[in-house]
């Protein structure tokens, strides 16, 4: 309390058009503390570019080594699933894009509408994660976990998938390389996921907030920068989509 | 010609200012819980000291190792262990955080007339974190350590040791993200925090040091942060990304680790060049010669920085085209380093000089990192790389830079500011006494290093060939000397809290913002809302300043 008034006293001289209670101390105005938030994200979001950048490139690598390993093993995923996943983040994205525009425009029923929008279709997403992560578990395709080269090795055995693209067999050397493929489909698509989950936790935090109205009275920042955040994680997996499922397909 | 430049207040009459930032608050919840970028700063300088003497009595039981050729006091696993975990301490837990931390966190608000770091509680989360780490480094080590080297080399590190390499990459991981997030906060703070008038090319060059070891931090250390989570899944499950038998590729670790910590050692030298652009200034009287060129180099550094990682692995099979383009990648950073103290050298020319103590460890910098400099050209052309490497010519060269360069800057920064931080001064004899005893014990113990990497003393053995002991008895005698150097400090400096003379607002009569208003200074640094209307290391400004400041008193 008594530092408030410190600090309140101390900023006096210098001049403020507004001071509202969200304007942290050390700031001058309400634009630099905007500013300074949303600079920050970007940089946050440039580490994150870095950090799978690692990631990529050590896709990168292996598939040009091993490609015919990699486009037997993208066949092993169901690509109707992976679309439809594509389409539900992209329709997230928008009900993030829409909340953010119901915060500048202080409207707060439709910030809380949209932002549970997009948190239902967050779980949608891992959801649809989930089927697909336990085909692989129940066709052994988790790289360190009884990894079984079937079907590549004797492609037939696998008829689903053997219906669709007819892929030849593999020399058992290439067929080997398919566990690297799997080990960076469940990296890559793995580590999206979790920050998918960070990111809905923050949503499921975010909602309470906004039905308080604490983002609907001039103080949209946190929104607009989170909106940021799922628009990349939105970004990756486009990325991941198309070096996943879609290698074989011109 | 004066023989100092220090003007205190008088004694007798003088206070320290009753409101600071020291006094403001108390008890042990207000540190913790402070969002105030100086009291983290002070956080982070007890938590770095603590861990640079541990990492100090590491390296001291390596130097006790190697006085004699056998093994005989310790077994070679634990040696392993021993020297693995004195480069991980140091480098992750001291190094890096080294100057950014402490006295960047300290001074870059205050030097651009901010009130604190753009956000404060990431600033405070970023100690945090910093904690994290560096207490799951402690309790690795005492379950029992690990004993890859600071390296995590693979397949060493994921298929063949047995030792703890998960909860150390967790630790030197955590650490990461502390200095994440230190650099981001500096790069938001140099950009969006800065007091009217205070344009780029006024801000002083520990400023722009510490923006290119900001970019560094925030483009490098996710990298490495991706490295050693695949690390930990190989050494779990088996991935495979890294393991030859199954595809995988070894030197893909190598790329993306040295990707790192290639640009790593600028995270930790850049702030150091930062430090020693402010003392020379000071101490000589005179605007940094070429104020320019000397901030540009710093932004040069950082990126010619990003492009030479490769040279760490040039016995390791890369192509031998790869290897050319790096050796000439490696040769150009020198250029910019080089400009660096050409111009420091400039800046002396017919100075003032007066030989405070953080002048001579900046001396001191000067002259042992231009030796650990060029000696990195030699590391750096791959013909003399291939005799010299995995030598102690590398430790020699590495600790020439980190340890006589990094070191030294650091040791000049806290004797220069620390009468802004704590508003007494340190006593200048003794300081003076231990910057000569570091610099003596610095010699002894890692030149004749040189020497023996060029003879062909292999590093990280705990035994070496009779003919060696000479010169390691040398850099052992040197080892204790510098321990004395180091210890000596941390004494004086922890009696000059109470006892030290006062310091007054500008004991060095220096220029910077930071020495226009109180010491120790106020919560939000500034009572009035500071406005730049002069270049940098301005001292006409500074006079015309004083002078006037006496007119309005003797009115």
């Amino acid at each position: 309390m008594q530092n408030s008034q410190i600090h309140a006293a101390n900023s006096a001289p210098l001049a403020h058009e507004e001071h509202p209670s969200y304007l942290r101390h050390h700031f001058n105005s309400t634009e630099q503390q905007a500013d300074a938030a949303g600079f920050a994200m970007w940089l946050f979001l440039l580490t994150e570019v870095m950090f799978f950048g690692g990631l990529f490139t050590a896709y990168l690598v292996y598939r040009n080594w091993y490609y015919p390993a990699f486009v037997s093993g993208s066949h092993q995923l169901n690509v109707v699933w992976g679309t439809t996943n594509t389409a539900v983040l992209i329709l997230s994205s928008f009900t993030m894009a829409m909340g953010v525009w119901c915060a500048q425009t202080r409207r707060r029923r439709g910030l809380v509408l949209c932002l549970a929008l997009t948190f239902f279709l967050g779980l949608v997403f891992l959801g649809i994660k989930t089927v697909e992560y336990r085909e692989k578990i129940e066709k052994h395709h988790v790289p360190g976990f009884h990894y079984s080269l079937q079907s590549f090795l004797d492609p037939q055995s696998d008829p689903e998938v053997y219906k669709e693209y007819h892929d030849k067999a593999l020399v058992p050397d290439m067929a080997r390389h398919t566990e690297l493929y799997f080990s960076l489909y469940f990296l890559m698509t793995g580590m999206h996921a979790l920050h998918m989950i960070i990111g809905i936790g923050i949503l499921g935090f975010m909602i309470l907030r906004a039905r308080a109205g604490a983002y609907t009275a001039g103080h949209e920042t946190f929104v607009v920068n989170f909106g940021l955040y799922w628009h990349f994680i939105d970004i990756i997996w486009i990325y991941l989509f198309a070096l996943l499922y879609l290698i074989s397909r011109h | 010609m004066s023989d100092t430049i220090v003007s205190l207040p008088d004694q007798a009459t003088a206070r320290i200012p009753k409101d600071n930032f020291i006094t403001r608050e108390n008890g042990l919840l207000s540190w913790l819980l402070t969002s105030d970028h100086k009291r983290i700063a002070i956080l982070y300088l007890i938590s770095i000291t603590f861990f640079f003497f541990i990492g100090g009595a590491l390296a001291g039981l390596i130097r006790l190792e190697l006085l004699t050729p056998q093994t005989d006091l310790m077994a070679t696993d634990t040696y392993n262990k021993v020297f693995t975990m004195h480069g991980i301490i140091m480098i992750f837990f001291f190094l890096v955080p080294s100057v950014p931390a402490t006295l960047g966190n300290f001074f870059i608000p205050m030097m651009i007339g901010a009130k604190d770091l753009a956000l404060p509680k990431i600033n405070l989360l970023s100690w945090y974190l910093y904690m994290a780490g560096g207490l799951l480094a402690l309790y690795t080590m005492m379950i029992g350590g690990v004993d890859t080297g600071w390296t995590f080399t693979t397949p060493l590190s994921t298929h063949y040791v047995n030792t703890n390499v998960l909860t150390t990459g967790l630790a030197v991981f955590i650490a990461g993200f502390s200095s994440i997030l230190t650099g981001l906060n500096f790069i938001v703070t140099i950009h969006k925090m800065r007091a009217p008038g205070m344009t780029w090319f006024r801000l002083p060059l520990f400023i722009w040091a510490h923006y290119a070891a900001s970019i560094l931090m925030v483009l490098a250390t996710p990298v490495v942060a991706i490295a050693i989570v695949l690390v930990a899944l190989e050494r779990t499950l088996g991935i495979g990304v890294f393991d030859p038998t199954k595809g995988g590729d070894p030197l893909l670790f190598q790329h993306l680790f040295w990707f790192y910590s290639h640009p790593a050692v600028y995270i930790m030298i850049l702030p150091g060049m930062g430090v020693i652009s402010e003392v020379i200034s000071t101490f000589s009287r005179k605007r940094v010669f070429g104020y320019t060129a000397v901030a540009f180099s710093s932004v040069a550094i950082a990126v010619f920085g990003f492009f030479v990682w490769a040279h760490h692995m040039f016995i390791m099979g890369i192509s031998n085209y790869a290897v050319l383009v790096f050796s000439l990648l490696t040769m150009l950073v020198a250029v910019p380093s080089a400009i660096k103290i050409f111009n420091w050298t400039f800046t002396l020319y017919k100075g003032s000089i007066t030989f405070e103590t953080p002048m001579l460890y900046a001396f001191g910098f000067m002259g042992l990192f231009t030796i650990g400099g060029m000696t990195g050209v030699f590391l750096g052309s791959s013909g003399t790389d291939i005799h010299l490497t995995e030598t102690y010519f590398i430790v020699a060269h590495f600790h020439f830079v980190m340890v006589g360069g990094m070191l030294m800057a650091f040791l000049a920064g806290i004797h220069f500011w620390w009468p802004k931080m704590t508003g007494r001064m340190y006593p200048e004899k003794i300081s003076q006494l231990a910057a000569v005893v570091t610099f003596i014990g610095f010699n002894l113990t890692f030149f004749p290093q040189f020497i023996l990497g060029m003879l062909g003393m292999p590093r990280r053995y705990a035994s070496y060939p009779p003919e060696f002991q000479i010169l390691n008895v040398f850099s052992t005698a040197g080892a204790t000397i510098l321990g004395v150097g180091y210890l000596l400090p941390v004494l004086y400096l922890i009696w000059s809290l109470k006892y030290g003379a006062i310091a007054g607002d500008n004991p060095w009569q220096a220029t910077g913002l930071e020495w226009q208003t109180q010491s120790p200074p106020l919560t939000e640094n500034f009572a009035v809302m500071p406005v730049m209307d002069h270049e940098a290391y301005d001292y006409e400004w500074l006079e015309k300043q004083q002078k006037e400041q006496g007119v309005a008193s003797a009115e």
